[in-house]
């Protein structure tokens, strides 16, 4: 009994029990009114199903979420800018591509040309992002602020207020299918960029900087870490993932909308950060937890959609569900419970005394 | 003061238990009226879990506490209730609203209403009276954050006693207040013990229980030592009390530090006419290998600020600084680690510790910063290190990986020390290291100093309390108005000398 006790306990300490068990909540509701929640087919080569489409559908926002947690902790603040800068880096992918034209069917420059352009230009915007909060000590709401509006004018500039299409099988990949691999291609970007930031924090010393600066940034300087530069990498890396996203997102509808592409998915990814258990204060933080959140948002979309929820109303039965979640989650909640425990504890000891 | 001993309030036979450890054990503890009475204790000696269980901040297991018109035992299960009955509490940090004006704090949550609004006349009268009534004469309609702590800290004390209490626990008010900002607190303590409350004071500060107190209950160990008249308990006795062994080990680390030879080691440190604007003018000054080098001066006379500007935690705009004869440029802090310095701050909570990291990362962080992000010190080597430092200096922590937020100060110190150790610096800078920690670890980290130095390394000691630096420091530079006026070898360290020094020879013995 008491070693149950003490399993249950050690499970429920872990620190991402709570963001695994809304994602797990919200995945088995659907097999209550959606008994088909679960299966996965084959067809035409490559697997089908809901489980792969929230997988598929949640790649750019795991991404992305990666870069805001990394901002969040090291800053305390968010990039809100994220959205706006994967359509600019998506535009400049585009333009490279299509050679700056409405609508083409062949590539005018070699792929990959386009595709580190897009990524580099995220970065850029990153790290313009980085020195207005790091250097120019701006709030990062309002740093990135700039960006958020003028990001999509810029995207706009290099549309020249179009919506390009690049109609070559080759561009559609990145969002869609390779020949020959039954996976979506976003969710092998994901797990890569994943891997890769994961590799980034535990093999280098960088994972525990971020935390430093995050906590008590007067005591980082003091031991000797550059607290600025720090905040600037964070940025940066931040829209680095931004352009990544820029690009499936772009190639999952082989075009450019300077207006609507990535658009509102900077909160999405604030939110994710915010589900995975993350504080938004800066600080420690867990990158896994934040993909949990980023997935969980998707799921909760994709659950929704299955039961038939129109797209208008969708967001309202969005938030109720968001509400729960972040209730469920919150230290306040956690010590109403332990009281209302205590209170019952005593209550019960009375009537047996 | 005619009311005499009437007591008003009584603890009988208090336990408590924490998991695994007994906080308390049948502590008494008695207040009379109009009496300023000291609970002291070095750290984990029950302290601040009496307050609690008092306060109604904890629950209490066995025992009773009465106080003055109440017929039965009380139990107080939360502050508010405790406020009910009498007992009001002002931490060291003054938990008001800086935003809101001087009588909005005193009257938050019991405004004076008139016809459903708040009635602002009569708030900021009756505020004016309560104050003048405690002697401080302040304009009520001003935000509280334009005065400073200690003002804020009587403000918090008024409220406390206008809200009828009769018991005032005042826990660590002086530890960031000046000589002067004490004295005056001291006075409004006085004024409010003729007026017949009890007075619980808690604090680290022999002298000021020497000063202002009546009586002293000891603890140790969750153990009541005893009661005591101030007058009847010498000081060394009091401390003798507190740490259950005799204060030998004191005055053992001054024989040894005077049977030290005086002949000074290489010159490791040289500043020449080193300033940053602002906070300290342009000083010389050389440091050698193998000494403890005390900065002494009042609060705000640069004795901080000379090390910073050492260390290039505030960057030095002008001068030139040479270790070990080669002239250096100290942009940041990690320019001065690379060169062999350390620093550990006066400012443990806001410069020191890093919270929400563990003891682990709290030690090693410093040499990780100076090695560089991409030569990652192993896990295994991280941990030997930090066992290491939690043995040498003997860290009480359940495990390496506890947030060293969970530690007591003292312990939170010693992680900050064991950080600065493990770098093995030529050269180490210690602001104000026993702040606020008890006199067994203070005893310990004065000897660690001493050994040090003996060992080779130069050591730079600041301390608020005279006494301390005496026993440790072989030279002492005098700190006046953010200018160094003067060392002081040898021979001529006194307590009469230093006081002098830094008052700027106006003081007449």
């Amino acid at each position: 009994m008491s070693k149950m006790r003490y399993i249950a306990g050690r499970i429920m300490g872990y620190r991402l029990f709570l963001p695994l068990l809304c994602l797990a909540i919200v995945l088995l509701v659907n097999v209550v009114k959606t008994p088909s929640f679960f299966e996965i087919t084959i067809r035409n080569g490559v697997l089908y199903g809901y489980i792969v489409d929230i997988m598929n559908r949640s790649s750019e926002l795991v991404i992305l979420s990666i870069g805001m947690t990394l901002v969040v902790a090291a800053s305390g603040g968010t990039d809100i800018s994220v959205g706006a800068v994967s359509a600019v880096s998506g535009a400049v992918a585009i333009f490279i591509l299509g050679g700056g034209q409405t609508s083409t069917d062949f590539y005018h420059a070699p792929y990959l040309l386009g595709f580190l352009a897009a990524i580099a230009v995220g970065a850029l915007l990153g790290a313009w992002n980085g020195f207005l909060v790091a250097k120019m000590k701006i709030q990062p709401m309002v740093a990135t602020l700039i960006l958020y509006t003028a990001g999509r004018g810029i995207a706009q500039l290099i549309t020249e207020g179009q919506i390009l299409y690049l109609r070559v099988d080759h561009f559609k990949q990145l969002g869609g299918f390779i020949p020959g691999i039954p996976l979506p291609t976003p969710v092998f970007v994901a797990i890569l960029c994943i891997l890769v930031t994961l590799l980034l924090l535990k093999k280098t010393a960088l994972g525990m900087y971020i935390q430093t600066v995050g906590i008590n940034s007067k005591a980082a300087r003091l031991v000797g870490l550059n607290s600025t530069r720090i905040k600037f990498l964070t940025y940066a890396f931040c829209g680095l993932c931004s352009g990544i996203a820029g690009m499936i997102i772009t190639s999952r509808v082989y075009s450019i909308d300077a207006n609507n592409a990535g658009l509102n998915i900077e909160l999405d990814a604030i939110l994710a950060v915010a589900l995975g258990g993350n504080n938004l204060g800066g600080g420690r933080f867990s990158l896994l937890g934040s993909v949990i959140g980023a997935v969980t948002i998707q799921a909760l979309t994709t659950t929704l959609y299955a039961m038939k929820v129109s797209a208008d109303q969708l967001y309202v039965y969005k938030a109720v569900v968001v509400i729960l979640i972040v209730a469920l989650q919150s230290a306040e909640l956690k010590r109403m419970l332990k009281n209302l425990r205590v209170r019952v504890a005593v209550q019960t000891g009375k009537e047996v005394a | 003061m005619e009311q005499g001993n009437k007591v008003i309030l009584m603890m009988r036979h208090i336990s408590k238990n924490f998991p695994g450890v007994v906080a308390l054990s049948n502590v008494d503890f008695t207040l009379r009226e109009g009496e300023i009475h000291a609970l002291m204790g070095e750290n984990g000696a029950g302290k601040s879990t009496l307050i609690k269980v008092l306060t109604g901040v904890e629950e209490f297991e066995t025992g009773e506490i009465r106080v003055i018109d109440r017929k039965e035992p009380i139990i107080n299960r939360s502050p508010h209730e405790a406020q009910e009955n009498g007992i009001s509490t002002v931490y060291q940090e003054v938990n008001l609203c800086p935003n809101l004006t001087v009588a909005e704090n005193l009257f938050i949550g019991r405004e004076p209403m008139k016809r459903g609004m708040i009635d602002w006349k009569t708030m900021n009268k009756r505020s004016k009276e309560i104050l003048m009534n405690l002697d401080i004469d302040i304009d009520v309609a001003v935000a509280l954050e334009n005065y400073s702590l200690a003002i804020q800290q009587m403000i918090a004390i008024a409220r406390a006693v206008d809200m009828s209490a009769k018991v005032l626990i005042l826990d660590e008010p002086t530890s960031s207040l000046d000589d002067n900002e004490v004295e005056k607190l001291f006075q409004l303590m006085r004024h409010l013990k003729d007026k017949g409350v009890g007075i619980i004071f808690v604090t680290h500060f022999l002298e000021q229980v020497y000063e202002v107190c009546d009586r002293i209950t000891v603890l140790r160990n969750g153990k009541l030592v005893g009661e005591y008249e101030v007058e009847k308990l010498p000081r060394v006795q009091l401390v003798a009390k507190m740490m259950g062994k005799d204060y030998d080990d004191l005055a053992a680390i001054k024989k040894q530090n005077d049977n030290q030879e005086i002949g000074l080691g290489e010159v490791l440190i040289s500043a020449e006419q080193l300033s940053h604007s602002g906070t300290i003018k342009p000083f010389d000054l050389k440091i050698h290998k193998g000494e403890v080098i005390g900065l002494s001066g009042l609060l705000g006379s640069g004795r901080s600020e000379l090390a910073r500007a050492i260390y290039g935690a505030d960057k030095a705009d002008a001068g030139e600084l040479k270790v070990n004869g080669k002239k250096v440029l100290i942009g940041a802090p990690i320019d001065a680690m690379k060169l062999g310095m350390g620093y550990l701050p006066e400012n443990r909570k806001e410069e020191g510790i890093i919270a929400d990291l563990t003891v682990r990362e709290n030690i090693i962080i410093a040499l990780q910063a100076k090695r560089g992000m991409f030569r990652l010190i192993s896990k295994k080597e991280q941990e030997e290190f930090t066992d290491k430092y939690i043995d040498l200096l003997k860290i009480k922590t359940a495990d390496r990986e506890v947030p060293i937020k969970q530690l007591s100060g003292g312990n939170q110190q010693k992680v900050i020390l064991g950080r600065w150790l493990l770098n093995n610096p030529d050269f180490l800078i210690l602001d104000e290291p026993t702040r606020g920690i008890d006199v067994g670890t203070k005893t310990e980290i004065q000897k660690l100093v001493v050994q040090l130095a003996r060992e080779g390394m130069a050591i730079m000691f600041i301390s608020s309390e005279v006494e301390e630096m005496l026993r440790t420091c072989s030279r002492m530079v005098v700190l006046r108005d953010r200018c160094m006026v003067g060392e002081l070898e040898k021979e001529q360290l006194g307590q009469d000398s230093i006081m002098r020094a830094i008052a700027g020879g106006a003081v007449n013995e």
